[in-house]
């Protein structure tokens, strides 16, 4: 995906080449800065990543192939005013989201009204019949939300994606902020930036307020972080994540359903795990409810959850909410549940499911965005506008076989930020995922998140996947 | 802590132990070999090496040249050869990877640190000139492992799990390097006396980096006996069988003070221990050294699969 053209938002610098509020001070420091020394900096941060072992497993590499997603060390800065308005649209949609899975699961009172078709529901395979009548401790189905966030002008930022399964990058959003601090130590004493680092803890606390209430009374609620193992391409953040909260991470061998609880093999027996909080897709949490095939969740483990034995996190199904289908319906769902008006836009979505939609994205395919409803990472998309012919030719007869597969979007003018390059500060298209936690409690933001940045110059694809970088992410102080 | 934690603790403490042995009796081969003068004799000692590390049967089906590049190349780095240094320091990071969150960042950072320079040494063919280099990464790898664990980790089950690899592995090495040598220290040969069995005695102390130890309490002296004994009996050695036994039973002794109860592996250890505690060598050589070095190979692979099985490392 590339620039149509169009001048787009630069968050660092004005049209008339001055420097914006919100990077005054950096920018200040930065050019007081020896070229040289910034160049080893970089280096040397490379290096440190390496050191501890932050990398991630591309799928179709080789196995044990390890992979550094880029660091860029120009961070993104947003303003206090501009981050309390962010929380605000985040909230409210991170509200409508448990609200409508609740619906969803229970008297889908949203279908009743008129405001979604029963298709979007039907032949989806993230709408999980399991979960049908039941409700999660604490009526909490997303613990764990990241929100993808693109801008395209000084007071727009939009919604492109909801993630509510796993959404994973946040402990690049830790570890950028590490390098960062241990790179730069005086940036921090000269700029109010908020801190991140406390997440982890967070995150233990909020896992364990939805421990299921039947096992909360025998002392602290035991969390376990279940992954696939160490071939998964998020391994590193599995273990980064269950270390810094003192979390066992247990893959599914650990485990067994034992009188009607979920437990881990420890060296001295068996104990229970309270809350889990899992890396591993609904499909393969349970060979017994799901995929028979599964050798990485644990067998019975569904029902363990049905009866109140143990807090899964993300609740299973989750996954209706943030698919491609129901995103074009999400300003419909939020003020539903909400009774607001969305504080945060969507991108505008064509559904090919529809006849007219259809036939408009056909019309414009090479100006258009078309992405797999089910898809993920930046796999089986087209970006109309860097396509070749035969590519378009391609993508129209499969978009033809079978539309309600897609969904298009125009190519946004997205917003850049410099990143630092041999020829000096260059800008590139980026995007913003805050994570947010759920529990009881309320909804929780970390003032930061995980800025993606495509490194290639013009390009709009920022997933690591494929060849986009991260930059550490600034929220400043009042 | 989880069976599987601490299943992975113990292997990548005992790869780690495994890669340094190797690399020392590489190191052993290596120097052997200079001083030998025909071909003939030289493969004899590469072969040895092959022997001590288990691994002459599989070169054999690979390899028909027992030369020392060939040798030790495949010891280091071949790519089908699982046992292979470099295939060990790999496994002994994976296996830290896995129990990541056991570890101090510094036992993770240096294991893993030390697998990417050993891979990068490793990536090209190594050739006599640039050995002793690589020798040393290796055994620096395990010592600066050691140094972490020691220096960092809390005195809990993971450390002791960690230990208990260590010297496992240790014990089960050292008796394999006696073994394989024990008859240059039998008597038959041993009144000889020849210059022959001098280089023999100090290259089998060397194997277990124990030659300058055993000058300094022998103010130089070497005799066969003497030499068994210290590699067997003396408890001041870190290679002996009695102080890998003695440390083994130590940790063991503080897995049982933190679960509050022993496992069936303390009794085998309790008995193991109070045995190489009270024979004499007089005793070890009426019997045989071959045998009992059998016999203790054995125990100590039962002792193993019972802490294992005790603290279920696997379903």
């Amino acid at each position: 995906m590339s620039d149509t053209g169009a001048a787009n938002f630069d968050e660092m610098l004005n049209r008339d080449g001055t420097v914006r509020p919100a990077y005054a001070d950096f920018r200040q420091w930065f050019d007081g800065q020896d070229t040289a020394w910034l160049r080893r900096q970089d280096a040397e941060a490379e290096r440190f990543f390496r050191r501890i072992g932050i990398t991630f497993n591309v799928y179709g590499d080789d196995a044990g192939e390890e992979r550094l997603i880029p660091f860029d060390m120009i961070p993104r800065i947003i303003t206090a005013r501009e981050w309390r308005k962010l929380t605000r649209g985040i909230e409210q949609r991170v509200r409508a989201l448990n609200a409508f899975l609740q619906d969803l699961y229970h008297r889908q009172e949203i279908i009743r009204s008129g405001r979604l078709p029963i298709e979007a529901l039907r032949n989806n395979e993230a709408f999980l019949s399991q979960m049908i009548g039941f409700t999660p401790p604490g009526g909490v189905y997303t613990h764990i939300v990241g929100i993808d966030l693109v801008r395209t002008g000084d007071d727009e930022f939009m919604v492109l994606e909801d993630n509510a399964r796993t959404p994973s990058g946040v402990s690049y959003m830790l570890e950028n902020r590490e390098t960062m601090m241990a790179m730069f130590p005086e940036l921090f004493t000269r700029i109010p930036v908020r801190p991140v680092s406390d997440y982890p803890r967070r995150l233990a606390r909020s896992l364990r307020a939805c421990a299921p209430p039947a096992h909360t009374g025998s002392g602290r609620p035991v969390v376990a972080v279940l992954t696939p193992g160490i071939y998964n391409s998020a391994y590193f953040e599995h273990a980064f994540l269950a270390d810094q909260m003192g979390a066992e991470l247990v893959e599914g061998s650990d485990l067994r359903v034992m009188d009607g609880r979920v437990c881990m093999r420890t060296t001295t027996g068996y104990k229970a795990i309270d809350v889990i909080y899992r890396r591993v897709d609904d499909d393969y949490l349970d060979p017994l409810t799901f995929n028979p095939n599964s050798a990485l969740g644990v067998a019975g483990i569904f029902d363990v959850y049905r009866s109140g034995g143990v807090t899964i996190a993300n609740a299973p199904g989750t996954g209706i909410a943030d698919d491609k289908a129901i995103y074009s319906y999400m300003p419909e769902i939020v003020e539903f549940y909400t009774g607001e008006k969305p504080i945060l836009q969507n991108v505008p979505t064509w559904r090919c499911s529809e006849a007219d939609s259809l036939g408009h994205v056909l019309d414009n395919l090479s100006d258009l965005v078309v992405k797999e409803v089910h898809g993920s990472g930046g796999y089986g998309m087209l970006i109309g506008p860097t396509s070749s012919k035969k590519e378009l030719a391609d993508f129209e007869a499969k978009l033809r076989a079978k539309p309600a597969n897609y969904i298009a979007q125009p190519t946004l003018s997205l917003s850049t930020v410099p990143i630092f390059t041999k020829e000096g500060l260059a800008p590139r298209h980026v995007d913003l995922r805050p994570f947010v936690l759920v529990s009881p409690n309320g909804i929780d933001i970390t003032p930061g998140g995980l800025t993606r940045v495509a490194l290639k110059k013009g390009s709009l694809v920022v997933n690591s996947s494929q060849g986009g970088g991260t930059k550490d992410s600034w929220v400043l102080d009042e | 802590m989880l069976g599987r934690a601490a299943n992975g603790v113990y292997w990548m403490s005992r790869y780690l132990e495994r890669a340094e042995n190797t690399a020392r009796l590489i190191d052993v081969g290596f120097h052997l070999a200079l001083t030998r003068g025909n071909r003939q004799s030289q493969d004899e000692e590469w072969k040895s090496v092959l022997t001590t590390t288990g691994q002459l049967e599989d070169y054999c089906q690979k390899h028909s040249d027992f030369s020392g590049t060939q040798v030790f190349n495949y010891l280091l780095r071949e790519k089908d050869n699982p046992g292979s240094v470099l295939a060990m320091v790999e496994n002994a990071r994976t296996n830290a990877r896995v129990v990541r969150t056991s570890l101090t960042n510094s036992v993770w950072e240096t294991t893993n640190e030390g697998w990417m320079n050993l891979r990068e040494l490793l990536s090209r063919p190594v050739r006599e000139t640039s050995l002793g280099e690589v020798l040393t990464q290796i055994r620096r790898t395990g010592t600066l492992v050691r140094g972490a664990l020691e220096g960092t980790m809390l005195r809990n089950e993971v450390f002791n799990f960690s230990r208990i690899g260590t010297f496992i592995e240790r014990a089960d090495n050292t008796a394999r390097i006696l073994d394989v040598k024990y008859y240059v220290l039998l008597p038959s040969t041993a009144w000889v006396g020849s210059s022959l069995d001098n280089v023999q005695w100090d290259t089998l102390l060397r194997s277990v980096a124990g030659n300058r130890a055993y000058s300094w309490l022998n103010a130089g002296s070497m005799d066969p006996r003497g030499i068994a004994r210290f590699l067997i009996l003396d408890g001041q050695f870190p290679r002996s069988l009695i102080f890998c036994y003695d440390k083994i039973r130590s940790n063991m002794a503080g897995l049982a003070k933190e679960y509050g109860r022993e496992v069936s592996a303390h009794q085998l250890l309790r008995d193991a221990g109070a045995k190489l505690h009270q024979i004499t060598i007089e005793e070890i050589f009426e019997g045989g050294l071959h045998e009992y070095l059998q016999a203790f190979i054995s125990k100590t692979i039962e002792i193993g699969s019972a802490i294992a099985a005790d603290y279920r490392f696997s379903e």
